[in-house]
């Protein structure tokens, strides 16, 4: 909502100054967004000097000047005057100006082979003067120090642009600001002049307002004015349409926007000539048509609210006119429309039809049904005034009365809601300045709520009402109070944060990305999921929720190669998307990592990352986060996005079917399919959702502390197996022969090939042998060893390398 | 006498001049063997008579020490020699790079995040969530924003159906809903997560971070909410002081409403907060609106309280000097390496929230 002070003042009496009168605006929550002068097209216009003037290279009668615009910039123009000169100070338009005489907009050009930035103006071009023989040749004295400022003051008035929120249809007329700032002590709200306009006649154009279900106007207004000569608006009009940001049209069209902006009272002006017959205000059906005033023709569906005549739909009531009925310099009888539209239908009809106009704007967030007759006098007087013409007495059809909001105040509820108190008599006098009519019942306020403000319906309207108008600096700081309800995280929220930090501190940068994707990634991780599009996306390659962490890792893993970058690890902790209901997500981390180890190492040997890189880092943060690694169990089964013989998954113990994360390569296709280009790709995901959370605490869940004096021993074992079978399962069978001796299995050397049969490999283990009672003697140890042959041997087939 | 005054003369030069320790090693066996010349001469004491044996013993045992002492010192000294040079060969660059170090990082919208939980905690907050995916009744009406409030225009919204029904989140606020849905008065929770809007631009990305607050009991009134915006802005940016103005406002789902914005000024190119006379908006706030209670099954006669919404990835850039919103999400190396946070770097208040 834009407006000049000038205009405030026609509303409201006071001394206050401009910038007091600014704070006031957002102290009351009508937030001032700028106060500046509107710009005006000679704001581009600058005071320059030139510094050299030498002969074109191409043409005798042109000149190539070096011309200091200020701020340290010189910049080469092609000018053909002849008085430029070394030490000429002038005007200079920069490109993109738009000169005043011809209004052409200047671009950067060649002329006659040297580019020329701008031009050097002359007094006819500026229409200054019709001296057009030479460039303007400014005095040294006045202009010498001003060289880069605007050559033309902006003499327009400042203009106060406010942030209007929606629940304030009333402040989007000047008036309406001028009622807020005097109920919070800005001077006086000046009272409206009676009118003493004289009416001729009747307004003879019959109106109906149907009674439909779908019916959007309630009531009509309207009044003729015949004779009028439609002419160009007088100056102090044009300049407060143009205060606006807006263009003069005529006369008519400039007095209803004036008078919208001025009441917060939309109108519309037909060509009464053009009205066959009467006015009918009724319900669109699907298929008719018009031509509206910005020159695109709606097609209409059912139960739109149009103001039409017997041919035909005239416009859409309270959001556009159309050209039909439109009024122009040459209109000589005027139909002037001042009527009610109920929000809901105008918000619906706009939104179907996608139409934005500030009429539309007010009427959705609702006009003051009794300001129907104040807006057709208003701009009758100034249609007369400017236009002349006759008026007809005011018509109004209506279908429905309007009701009074009344509302029963406890005056308690302010302290009680802004922790402090305001005295009745001044709570009184803010409503009433407000255009609340007060009466007392008792303790109770009862107050009638303005035909202007539909936001205000209960009571706590009336609290924020009198808080905002008597200051939120009011409002007392209260010491925050550290009661606490329940712990700040629950189980998940700190497995969150552990996990996040741990996965982080295995050196992987942690990023955030979109949770929306690109379909065409998506799907070559989505699995089963089902696909969930986005309706509207902001572009066509962010087009469905993630069904999977990783499409975006991958994508920006593969940017970040493609910025040069070898050895790469990235993680995100974040939503995956398993369906299109609220709630079917996941908490998933996704990690990845690409290229090698120790690479450029000067001791190391350097190597590709593998599986066994990601598949420490995984089980690593897991146990980190409290999962208990004896527990834990592998398996060969991971998604399709991983490379099927190098990858796993990961159960918190024995008994769980689903895996909580899954670790390996990443398919060879994928690598393929999205031309990613790095030497080696491992990607881990971890799921917290599937995490199973202890059910003892770590205060009670350590066990007593025990450790043996006895002698330990270690036996190596090499075993030759089949390829396939599982080194898990065979630490399993090992520590199965006796949990209690045996403390720990390790694998320490698994080979194939050489020696070793065609599908089998050799696995050498170190078992420790721990006794808690006894020392074991050469004759126990023995007993064990060829317990712990025999078992691997009967129960995998394995045979015992000699 | 002589004999063996001669032998260790002899014997003391020869280790005099020996620096190889297997040589020593002959000479201490040569000596002391089972065959040994000190050994026999020992053995020899008992042929000879007892005046006689008494000096000769003596001597034997002085010459005996003499010698072993001399071995011992000799042994340890070409020891300390080898081991000397032995040391000196090993030396190695300490100046050659260490072997490779992964320096990890936590992304600076989590640690902001972890900052802000861990101020509320202080007061008592707890956390809360809720989906990414909310429906149009959570999101907006519930919050007194029914379909014809032009209100809605203000949220750009995502939608995953034609019917509008189901949508992205376009406010943590929907949490507010859920929480007090499924639990019972006194409430005290913040609530932070992603949320959505379809606009794009410099300074706007179709995803971003708000953290939610509700704060409802049966006195809590506006002195309260200023009272811990107050408390957390300050702990927030580490300042003793900070500027801070309470502006009216509207939101349908608070009433009254208000935005606050934080005085700052500009210094040698950077942003300054708590200072200066300029002010930045950075949260919106109120009292939760009678309605919006009605609708979750809350009684406003009852209870009251207040609830905010403050963006994170805004908050993050004032505090630590990021530009560019956008930057945020796209997962460029140099600058995550650059803005993130080390892992060990958990805000909490015992420890200081920032390094």
């Amino acid at each position: 909502m834009k407006f000049t002070v000038d205009w405030l003042k026609n509303h409201l009496d006071t001394k206050f100054n401009n910038n007091q009168i600014i704070d006031k605006l957002t102290n009351i929550g009508l937030e001032v967004e700028s106060f500046e002068s509107s710009t005006s097209e000679l704001d581009t216009f600058i005071v320059a000097k030139i510094i050299n003037a030498k002969t074109h290279p191409n043409a005798d009668r042109l000149k190539l000047c070096d011309v200091d615009i200020g701020g340290d910039k010189t910049i080469e123009v092609v000018c053909g005057a002849p008085n430029a000169k070394n030490g000429l100070l002038t005007v200079y338009a920069p490109p993109g100006s738009i000169i005043p005489k011809n209004q052409m907009k200047l671009s950067v050009s060649k002329i006659r082979g040297v580019t020329s930035y701008g031009m050097l103006c002359s007094e006819s071009e500026l229409q200054l003067s019709n001296e057009s023989d030479g460039i303007i040749e400014l005095k040294d004295n006045k202009y010498a120090n001003k060289i880069g400022e605007k050559y033309f003051k902006n003499t327009s008035e400042k203009v106060i642009d406010l942030s209007i929120t929606p629940n304030r249809p009333d402040c989007l007329g000047v008036r309406g600001i001028a009622r807020d700032l005097s109920a919070a002590g800005v001077g006086k709200l000046k009272i409206n002049k009676k009118s003493n306009l004289k009416y001729k006649g009747n307004q003879n154009i019959n109106v109906t307002i149907k009674k439909e279900k779908a019916q959007g106007c309630t009531i009509f207004g309207s009044c003729l004015i015949k004779g009028v000569t439609n002419i160009e608006s007088p100056k102090w009009l044009k300049d407060k349409i143009l205060s606006l940001g807006q263009k003069p049209i005529s006369a008519i069209v400039d007095i209803t926007n004036y008078v919208m902006f001025d009441l917060n009272r939309p109108l519309h002006a037909y060509n009464a000539d053009k009205i066959d017959n009467e006015i009918i205000v009724r319900s669109s059906s699907k298929g008719e048509s018009f031509e509206a005033l910005d020159n695109k023709k709606y097609i209409l569906e059912n139960d739109m609210c149009v103001i039409s005549d017997r041919s035909g739909v005239l416009g859409l009531g309270g959001i556009i006119g159309g050209t039909r009925s439109g009024t122009e310099y040459s209109t000589k009888n005027i139909l002037l429309e001042s009527a009610y539209f109920l929000p809901r239908s105008i918000r619906k009809t706009s939104k179907q039809l996608n139409i934005d106009t500030d009429a539309k704007f007010r009427f959705e967030r609702g006009i003051d049904p009794l300001s129907i007759e104040e807006g057709l006098i208003k701009a009758s007087e100034l249609i007369k005034q400017i236009c002349g013409g006759e008026i007809s007495n005011l018509d109004v059809k209506k279908i429905e009365n309007y009701k009074k909001t009344i509302i029963n105040f406890d005056p308690f509820l302010f302290e009680k809601t802004t922790g402090f108190n305001v005295e009745n008599k001044e709570l009184i006098k803010i409503l009433e300045k407000l255009g609340f009519n007060v009466s007392k019942n008792k303790k109770i306020l009862k107050l009638v709520v303005p035909s202007w403000r539909p936001d205000i319906t209960q009571s706590i309207d009336i609290v924020e009402e009198v808080v905002r108008i008597k200051g939120y600096e009011h409002i007392n700081t209260s010491e925050p109070v550290k009661t606490r309800l329940k712990p700040t995280l629950n189980y998940y929220q700190k497995l969150f944060h552990f996990l996040q930090r741990s996965v982080a501190s295995k050196g992987y940068l942690e990023t955030v990305t979109w949770s929306f994707t690109d379909s065409k990634i998506n799907q070559l991780f989505k699995e089963n999921d089902e696909e969930i599009p986005i309706v509207n996306p902001i572009s066509s390659d962010l087009n469905v929720l993630r069904n999977s962490i990783f499409p975006n890792l991958i994508f920006y893993l593969k940017k970040n190669l493609d910025r040069g970058f070898k050895d790469i690890s990235l993680f995100e902790i974040g939503p995956a998307f398993k369906g299109k209901n609220p709630g079917d997500q996941l908490t998933v981390i996704g990690a990845v990592r690409a290229g090698k180890v120790s690479r450029l190492s000067w001791n190391d040997k350097e190597r590709i990352v593998d599986t066994f890189d990601v598949k420490k880092d995984v089980i690593q943060s897991l146990c980190e986060a409290g999962i208990d690694k004896d527990d834990i169990v592998i398996d060969d089964k991971a998604p399709s996005y991983y490379h099927p013989g190098k990858s796993g998954g990961v159960h918190q113990n024995k008994n769980e079917k689903k895996a909580l994360a899954y670790f390996g390569e990443i398919h060879p296709n994928i690598i393929k399919k999205l031309d990613i280009k790095t030497e080696g790709l491992v990607i881990f995901e971890i799921c917290l959702d599937y995490i199973k959370e202890s059910k003892q605490k770590i205060k009670d869940s350590k066990s007593e502390y025990k450790f043996s004096d006895f002698q330990k021993s270690e036996r190596d074992f090499a075993f030759i197996i089949n390829k396939n079978f599982k080194s898990q399962e065979l630490v399993d069978i090992i520590k199965s022969v006796d949990n209690k001796l045996i403390k720990s299995v390790r694998v320490f050397d698994v080979f194939e090939g050489e020696n070793i049969p065609e599908g089998k490999k050799s696995i050498a283990v170190n078992v420790t042998i721990q006794p808690e009672e006894k020392t074991l003697n050469e004759n126990d140890l023995d007993n064990i060893n060829k317990l712990i042959i025999s078992t691997v041997e009967s129960k995998s087939g394995a045979k015992i390398r000699s | 006498m002589s004999d063996i005054k001669k032998i260790k003369d002899y014997y003391i030069d020869k280790l005099n001049t020996e620096n190889n320790i297997e040589k020593v090693n002959n000479i201490k066996s040569e000596l002391f063997g089972k065959n040994g010349i000190i050994s026999n001469e020992f053995k020899k004491l008992g042929s000879i008579s007892v005046e006689e044996r008494k000096k000769l013993a003596s001597d034997l045992n002085n010459i005996k020490d003499e010698l072993q002492n001399k071995i011992s010192i000799k042994i340890q000294e070409i020891e300390t020699k080898e081991i000397n040079l032995k040391l000196e060969k090993e030396k190695i660059d300490v100046t050659l790079p260490e072997r490779n170090i992964e320096i990890g990082k936590i992304h600076p919208v989590s640690q902001v995040i972890d900052e802000i939980s861990s101020i509320f905690s202080e007061i008592g907050f707890s956390v809360e969530e809720g989906p990414d995916v909310e429906n149009e009744y959570n999101n907006f009406t519930a919050l007194n924003t029914p379909d014809n409030h032009p209100a809605r225009d203000m949220h750009d919204t995502f939608y995953l159906d034609n019917n509008k029904e189901l949508l992205l989140r376009t406010h943590t606020s929907p949490v507010q809903v859920r929480t007090m849905l499924k639990g019972k008065p006194p409430f005290k929770i913040i609530a932070p997560g992603r949320t959505y809007r379809s606009d794009s631009d410099q300074t706007h990305a179709p995803m971003f971070h708000q953290v939610e607050g509700l704060h409802i009991d049966k006195n809590i009134n506006m002195g309260h909410l200023k009272g811990c915006l107050n408390y957390f802005i300050k702990e927030f940016f580490e300042v003793d002081k900070i500027k801070m103005r309470f502006r009216p406002s509207h939101f349908p789902f608070t009433e009254p409403s208000a935005e606050v914005d934080i005085g700052y000024e500009i210094k040698n190119g950077k942003i300054v907060i708590g200072e200066g006379n300029k002010w930045l908006e950075i949260l919106g706030c109120g009292m939760v609106h009678p309605n919006v209670l009605k609708n979750v099954k809350v009684n406003p006669s009852k209870y009251q309280g207040y609830a905010f919404g403050i963006g994170i990835d805004r908050l993050g850039m004032l505090k630590y000097g990021i530009n560019d919103l956008r930057a945020f999400f796209e997962t460029d190396y140099r600058w995550l390496s650059h803005f993130g946070f080390d892992p060990l770097d958990v805000p909490s208040n015992y420890r200081g929230l920032s390094r």
